[in-house]
């Protein structure tokens, strides 16, 4: 017989039904098409029509139905029967489980609400627990953001009103120049993929700021392998490059930021603070008049380069200083590890591009009423994540960075950086700190906000913090996102006070989300004197056989992200696209096969048990059945709830009357709802009234709100004037040197605190996010752990020939407070100083469901076992946090180590004993 | 290439079962009666063997027989015609010879004909894989076809053309071993062609596509035991050659000298075909940098 | 049926652009995930939660690194599936008539109800394209989702191959490369798209579209707009806000 071929059904059914909801094997948020065959999840895609990832997904979201089966699955609440930490427990009813929490928690707020810290990991309910924990009366809230990029967040807004994160992003459509500090993955994980993806097809250049040439660092047109630490330095030598060829953007600088303003120079409680007019209200000289005016007057043309009673303008301050000889790229080439040469490189290609405008035939009209008939902005935008602000400096590394971006006039502007709604949002919009507890009482305000000056300090009347983790307190004055990394070593410590109960959601607090996890591991199950254990309770919601399970008294288990009622809302963290605004909900797709409910729903429960203000009535009856209930009948302030959308009979968006059909709209136009910003208001938001109007109209704020961008910062200044003596509040003797020297109200860079283990500790270790992993949720995954079931460490050439390894050798590392013995992998593109792997790969045996010899358990590893909270004794008596002296963000990329060739110990080292699995053992294959 | 067991006797056995069956189909012996049905037996039996111990490694043997239908390209399809072939045609002879009467010698002929046809067919199957150069070459099937006929002469007792074959063996084992080792090279395919990144300079893997294992590393990439193949490939050439070869030609062929060369030169052969498989590299491998 | 069809004039494949491509892994699970649940068997996973996991993949990608002489070395991502080769050895070597290429579209496909797993195709393969599937004991290979790219229960725009559909970069094009016309040949021509392996006479449809040269732009270096040290700030300023 010759050729022939089989008959082949080309059009197969592909499906019973569709539903359409969010992904949440992440924070990116992107929509999904759930295909269901009998009742069963089939098969994921991507939602085209979703303004996050407008169809594609992720190699962790397309995985999701190995998540909704996974065997490591919790099946019901458990109540622990053996010792913390041998994860022995026993299965209970729901009620039994409420009504153990609700015994807990009842007395503690009764007669003292601070003893109950409630922290949360990356769940997208921040606005839902922080009011929750609000009424319950509790000073100790927070959500993982301290110790993820707080750095970020808090210099981004402080500076110009809107950060990086997923809160802003570049202009993916016009932007000819890309450069991207710091980041392997990031929370926008697909919207920066589609951006690449354009910038490459547009044929635009992208240019990697990364010790690590990977992933999108990889596909960069060039690179520069920087020294960890060090993005400061060249960052102000690139703004010393553009300021000595006047590469900057004066009539931008002299329009939108407070380069023009004065700074005060009269010695005394005001010294280096802005002069002010009338009403508060900035005072410019007015180019025409040659007068002082207030900056937002109409007509006002505001003077750099004016001088007003020996004061001079911000913008002679910081030109004066980065103009300076310590920051030409000779001075800084030695420890950025990059030449100088290729610094002026850097800086002439921003300068190339900056000469190139671009221009959109678009009038708009200013706060000061100025008309102007297009938007002109520079091609060139810039992103960064937490390899600027995982590091001591990265506050100010950041500042730097946006001072770069303003300088040049890139920020939301075209071609640049682009916010998103509900930003642009300047820090003094956003509320401050509360921390003022009464028992019975609700908090007397929302727990994190945005410090002006020590006024706003969380700390009690005799100065001690008010708050366990010690946010908000002269050790860290501007801890935006609070301390989770020290909540569990504080509370062990008793310092500043015990607590009783610890309840954490979605976060593996004894393993890979905890520094130094060998200790914590000790400090959640070490008892004191009376054999009381010194953290008495702990309550935690987690879906999975995670390693916190083990610790923890009471599990309250939780649902897939298929099978409950989110909220992703404006009050939040939404999906806004800088074009429009845009929330989602997700909504069970399929019911749960087993004992579990959604974590949000069991705290509506849990409220009405405990009557919290807000979730109860006059009558004490319950305001809300569960969290969709809540997500469609809450409101924060009149007309404006969780949802934007169909709000009132369905036609408001914004503000509005509660609308009972709002779930099923939000269900019918899959998942999501999207408001589009008028054109005219679509750049320059922060000064574009048509923008202001807009969101006002929409409930982002309650009036217009136009500012300028701080280049000079007030804020950090006031800490510094307190430093000095000035004020009632004043800071401890040991940290006054410390505040003067870092409440620099310009930009500064300063080593990293790892540095001083140099000499002992010469490399710098780091770890990336695989794309294809999402921190420890990966493993239990059928199909993603065979693509990372390990992690090598990845070792320079230089050191690989230095210590004659070779592929299949092991190593030790040490760090000033750790060891770990690891395998190791040869890696070029990297820079010669730095090892590192990636983060959240190594498992504890007997966690997740998985087979006590998985890989995960017996090669991989974490690094977090040499990264300590504290930085090693400086003999001054005192422990210094590991941590960014301005925000407290975590420092995990300060990490010094050494390296030494060994033996292969046969499993990584520390290697752990198993913990008891609380869920049946995983059958062998699948399907 | 993975030493899969079933190949390896397989191979190794049915080739020796088709030998025998070539050299009686040409009136080795002749024998008759019970020694007939005893050496005839055993040719059946060890081709027959082989060919079940070859459908060991199928993932659907029940559908075994669809094997037959792709003659016109495929040399397993070949083989499988080839095989059925031998033992359909030699039946009647076999059965003579037991019986004591004698067939036309074209039976013979022609049964013994396709019993050699399956062995180059076998051999053809990985002959002619380019992916595997060490096995892309004209000395694949000689091999092969040696190794049956001396295997299968030293059972049928034909002691000069066994002799002179087996001797044979050793020499050649030792060119294609040797020669073999140069042949990936030559081929020419390297990582930088597998990706077509040479062009930018020296490729090397930075990250396995997964860490987990797959059927490709399993079945392709087999890198355990090869730093033993020098010795093993000395074991090969004395066992499978130069001891039974001393025996043909310098002790009298008595049936238990006969069986005692075949047991050494089975011993070689087996160990041969072990390397056969094991040595082999297959171009996949350049993908995950290890062959 | 394992002969070799008549060369078919549309040649549908792959080009993907490996200087896009940051090596996600998206295509993978979303290849993983249509075809576990499309076209033939599911695509199984031994020991899944165990000690060594191993399954089958229809499309992996590697991450390789470069080492040029000049400059640092680069890293490159590389997804590897089916390139549904004109001449592919895949097909011939086949005893059962299970492997076969269409003759209407050159796409390369495995009837599993024909194939009795002896693995002789995947030997054939350079490219490790095909995996066996231990649960079911047949083949497994790329489909270039046959059951997607023709499927009326799709909606016109989803009629592309899963990985295609994912891939959040877009480095993945799917399209005919037998029409000099098509946009994937447009971009080959362009782009320099190339063969793999191509001394192996396999002539593969899909292309690989290479990195684009890396480093340093072409700018000349910034002129100080005066010199400071001369003028003093004083000086830099009067000339820099003249501007204005
Ligand atoms: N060495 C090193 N360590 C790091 C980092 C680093 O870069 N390097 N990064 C740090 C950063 S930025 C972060 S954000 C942390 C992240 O670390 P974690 O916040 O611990 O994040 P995960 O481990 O992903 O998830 C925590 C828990 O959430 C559970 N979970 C998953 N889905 C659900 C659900 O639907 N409901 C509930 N209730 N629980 C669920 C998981 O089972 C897991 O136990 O890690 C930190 N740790
Ligand atoms: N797939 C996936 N996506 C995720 C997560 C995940 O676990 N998996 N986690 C989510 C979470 S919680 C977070 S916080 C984000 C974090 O997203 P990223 O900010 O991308 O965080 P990392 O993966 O830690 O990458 C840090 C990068 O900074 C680099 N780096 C370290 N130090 C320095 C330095 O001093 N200078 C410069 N220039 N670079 C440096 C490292 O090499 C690394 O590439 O990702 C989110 N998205
Ligand atoms: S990035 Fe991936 S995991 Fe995260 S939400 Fe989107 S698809 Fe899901
Ligand atoms: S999805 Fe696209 S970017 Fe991601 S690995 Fe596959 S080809 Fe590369
Ligand atoms: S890539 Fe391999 S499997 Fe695909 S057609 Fe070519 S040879 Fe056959
Ligand atoms: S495994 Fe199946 S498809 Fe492959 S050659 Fe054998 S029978 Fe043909
Ligand atoms: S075309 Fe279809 S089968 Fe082929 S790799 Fe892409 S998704 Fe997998
Ligand atoms: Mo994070």
């Amino acid at each position: 017989m010759g050729f022939s071929e089989p008959k082949l059904d080309t059009s197969p059914k592909v499906s019973d039904d569709i539903r359409r909801t969010t992904c949440y094997m992440c924070a990116c948020r992107c929509g999904i098409n759930v295909h269901l065959n009998s009742g069963k999840v089939s098969y994921i895609e991507g939602n085209r029509d979703h303004p996050v990832n407008r169809g594609v997904l992720c190699a962790k979201g397309a995985a999701g139905i190995m998540q909704v089966t996974a065997p490591s699955r919790l099946r019901a609440p458990l109540k622990r029967v053996g010792p913390r930490g041998s994860g022995a427990f026993e299965e209970i009813s729901w009620n039994e489980a409420l009504d153990i929490a609700a015994s807990w928690l009842k007395p503690l707020r009764e007669t003292a609400p601070e003893k109950l810290a409630f922290f949360t990991g990356r769940d997208q309910s921040q606005s839902f627990t922080s009011f929750w924990a609000q009424g319950f009366g509790t000073p100790n809230y927070a959500a993982h953001g301290g110790f993820c990029s707080v750095n970020m967040a808090a210099a981004g807004i402080y500076t110009m009103g809107g950060a990086f994160w997923e809160f802003g992003q570049p202009d993916w459509d016009r932007a000819r120049l890309f450069l991207l500090f710091g980041v392997a993955e990031d929370h926008d994980s697909n919207p920066i993929k589609i951006g690449i993806g354009k910038l490459k097809a547009r044929g635009a250049r992208v240019i990697g700021i990364n010790p690590i040439r990977t992933g999108y660092n990889g596909v960069a047109d060039d690179w520069y392998g920087i020294t960890p630490g060090t993005d400061g330095l060249l960052i102000l030598s690139l703004v010393h490059e553009l300021l000595r060829a006047g590469k900057v953007d004066l009539d931008y600088l002299a329009r939108f930021t407070n380069a023009p303003c004065l700074v005060d120079e009269a010695e005394g409680p005001g010294k280096g603070l802005l002069l002010r007019g009338d009403g508060g209200r900035l005072l410019v000289i007015d180019r025409t008049t040659g007068k002082p005016a207030p900056f937002d007057r109409k007509g006002v043309r505001p003077d750099l380069g004016a001088e007003h009673k020996g004061c001079r303008t911000v913008f002679q301050h910081l030109a004066e200083r980065y103009l300076s000889p310590d920051y030409a790229p000779e001075a800084v080439a030695a420890r950025t590890g990059i030449p100088a040469a290729r610094i002026r490189g850097l800086a002439a290609e921003i300068a190339a591009a900056f000469d190139a405008p671009v221009v959109i035939d678009r009038a708009w009209t200013d706060f000061r009423g100025e008309r102007h008939d297009k938007m002109q902005g520079r091609p060139i935008a810039m992103h960064a994540m937490r390899g600027i602000s995982a590091h001591s400096n990265g506050f100010h590394t950041a500042r730097a960075l946006h001072l770069l971006q303003i300088l040049i006039g890139s920020v939301e502007t075209p071609g640049g950086f682009r916010f998103k709604p509900p930003y642009p949002k300047p820090a003094e919009a956003h509320p401050t700190p509360h921390s003022g507890a009464t028992p019975g009482k609700p908090l007397n305000g929302p727990h994190l906000g945005f410090v002006q000056g020590p006024e706003h300090l969380a700390l009690k009347k005799d100065g001690s913090p008010a708050r366990i983790d010690k946010a908000f307190t002269w050790e860290n004055p501007l801890s935006s996102h609070g301390l989770m990394h020290m909540v569990i070593p504080n509370a062990h410590a008793g310092d500043p006070y015990k607590i009783d109960t610890l309840m954490l959601y979605m976060a593996n607090m004894s393993w890979n989300s905890s520094m130094n996890t060998a200790a914590v591991m000790e400090m959640l199950t070490d008892k004191d004197t009376d054999g009381e254990y010194v953290i008495p309770r702990i309550i935690y919601s987690d879906a999975y056989a995670s390693e916190m399970v083990a610790y923890a008294d009471l599990i309250l288990p939780d649902t897939t992200y298929l099978e409950r009622h989110d909220c992703i809302s404006l009050l939040d963290r939404p999906i806004c696209e800088p074009d429009a605004a845009a929330d989602a909900i997700r909504w069970p797709v399929v019911e749960p096969d087993r004992e579990v409910r959604g974590f949000q729903s069991v705290l509506v429960d849990l409220a009405n048990r405990l009557g919290l203000p807000g979730f109860v009535d006059e009558e004490g009856n319950a305001r809300y059945r569960d969290y969709a209930d809540y997500m469609v009948r809450h409101e924060r302030r009149p007309g404006v709830g969780p949802l934007m959308g169909w709000r009132g009979d369905g036609d408001q968006v914004g503000r509005g009357p509660a609308n009972p059909d709002q779930l099923r709209r939000y269900i019918d136009n899959g998942g999501f709802c999207v408001e589009h910003i008028p054109d005219e208001a679509t750049f320059f938001k922060p000064w574009n009234t048509a923008y202001q109007d807009w969101a006002v109209g929409m409930g982002l704020y309650d009036k217009p709100q136009p500012y300028l961008f701080s280049l000079w910062s007030e804020p950090l200044q006031r800490f510094r004037l307190a430093a000095e003596g000035h004020g009632e509040r004043q800071p401890p003797e040991h940290l006054r040197a410390q505040l003067k020297a870092m409440m620099d109200p310009l930009p500064i860079w300063h080593p990293p605190f790892g540095e001083a283990a140099d000499a002992d500790y010469p490399v710098h270790a780091l770890t990336q996010r695989p794309m294809a992993m999402y921190h420890s949720w990966g493993s239990q995954n059928a199909w993603l752990r065979q693509i990372h079931g390990v992690n090598p460490l990845y070792v320079p050439t230089k050191l690989w020939d230095e210590h004659g390894f070779e592929d299949g050798d092991w190593a030790r590392v040490t760090s000033p407070t750790g060891e770990i013995t690891v395998p190791v992998a040869h890696m070029a593109a990297l820079n010669e100083n730095t090892i590192w792997t990636w983060n959240a790969i190594g498992k504890r045996k007997g966690a997740w469901a998985l087979d006590p010899e998985a890989p995960e358990a017996t090669k991989g590893f974490l690094l977090n076992h040499l990264i300590h909270e504290l930085l090693p004794e400086r003999g001054d008596g005192l422990r210094w946090s590991n941590s960014d002296p301005i925000t407290g963000q975590a420092a995990w990329f300060d990490l010094r180590v050494k390296i030494e060739k060994t033996d292969p110990p046969g499993e990584a080292q520390p290697a752990f004993g198993p913990i008891a699995s609380p869920v049946p053992p995983a059958k062998r294959n699948r399907p | 290439m993975h030493p899969a067991p079933s190949v390896i006797i397989f191979t190794v056995l049915s080739g020796a079962g088709f030998g025998l069956l070539f050299w009686l189909g040409l009136g080795a012996g002749p024998y008759h009666g019970l020694g007939g049905f005893l050496i005839w037996g055993m040719g059946y039996a060890l081709a027959v063997v082989g060919l079940l111990a070859s459908t060991f490694h199928l993932g659907n043997p029940q559908r075994a027989l669809r094997a037959f239908t792709q003659w016109r390209t495929s040399w397993l399809s070949r083989e499988a015609w080839a095989s059925v072939g031998a033992l359909l045609l030699l039946g009647p002879v076999a059965l003579a010879a037991v019986l004591g009467g004698v067939l036309p010698s074209i039976f013979g002929m022609t049964g013994a004909a396709a019993a050699l046809l399956t062995v180059v067919a076998t051999s053809m199957i990985y002959a002619q894989l380019r992916t595997v150069p060490r096995w892309n070459h004209w000395s694949t099937p000689v091999l092969f076809v040696i190794f049956a006929l001396a295997g299968g002469g030293i059972i049928a007792g034909v002691q000069l053309p066994a002799a002179v074959l087996t001797l044979a063996l050793g020499p050649l084992l030792i060119w294609a071993f040797r020669h073999g080792d140069g042949r990936f090279a030559k081929a020419g395919a390297t990582l930088g062609s597998a990706t077509g990144l040479g062009t930018l300079g020296g490729v090397r893997e930075l990250a396995p596509a997964h860490t987990g294992s797959n059927y490709l590393v399993r079945e392709m990439i087999h890198v355990v035991g090869r730093k033993h193949a020098d010795r093993l490939r000395v074991i090969a050439v004395v066992f499978a050659s130069l001891l039974p070869a001393a025996l043909l030609f310098f002790v009298p062929p008595l049936p238990l000298v006969l069986g005692g060369a075949f047991v050494l030169h089975l011993i070689g052969a087996f160990t041969a075909r072990w390397l056969f498989f094991a040595e082999a590299e297959h171009v996949v491998g350049l993908y995950y940098d290890m062959r | 049926m394992t002969s070799l069809p008549p060369p078919s004039t549309k040649k549908l494949g792959l080009v993907i652009d490996l200087d896009t491509c940051v090596g996600c892994h998206a295509c993978v699970t979303a290849c993983k995930g249509w075809n576990d649940h499309g076209y033939g068997v599911p695509l199984s996973d031994q020991n899944a939660w165990g000690s060594e996991p191993y399954g089958v993949f229809l499309n992996r990608v590697h991450s390789y690194e470069a080492q040029p002489d000049v400059g640092p070395a680069q890293v490159v991502n590389f997804p590897r599936s089916c390139l549904h080769c004109d001449n592919a050895p895949c097909v011939t070597v086949c005893p059962t008539g299970a492997s076969y290429k269409r003759a209407e579209d050159g796409i390369v496909l495995v009837n599993e109800a024909a194939c009795i797993g002896c693995g002789l195709c995947a030997w054939a393969c350079p490219y490790g394209a095909r995996e066996m599937d231990e649960a079911a004991g047949v083949m497994k290979k790329c489909t270039l989702c046959v059951d997607r790219i023709y499927n009326e229960n799709l909606p016109e725009e989803d009629r592309e191959p899963a990985c295609v559909r994912t891939c959040p970069t877009g480095a993945r094009h799917f399209g005919d490369l037998g029409d000099p016309a098509s946009a994937v040949s447009q971009l080959v021509a362009d782009r320099g798209g190339y063969d793999l392996m191509p001394e192996l006479g396999t002539k593969p449809v899909n292309k690989y579209l290479p990195p684009r040269r890396k480093g340093a732009a072409e700018t000349s270096p910034l002129a100080p707009l005066l010199d400071i040290q001369a003028t003093g700030f004083a000086g830099w300023l009067d000339r820099l806000l003249e501007k204005l």
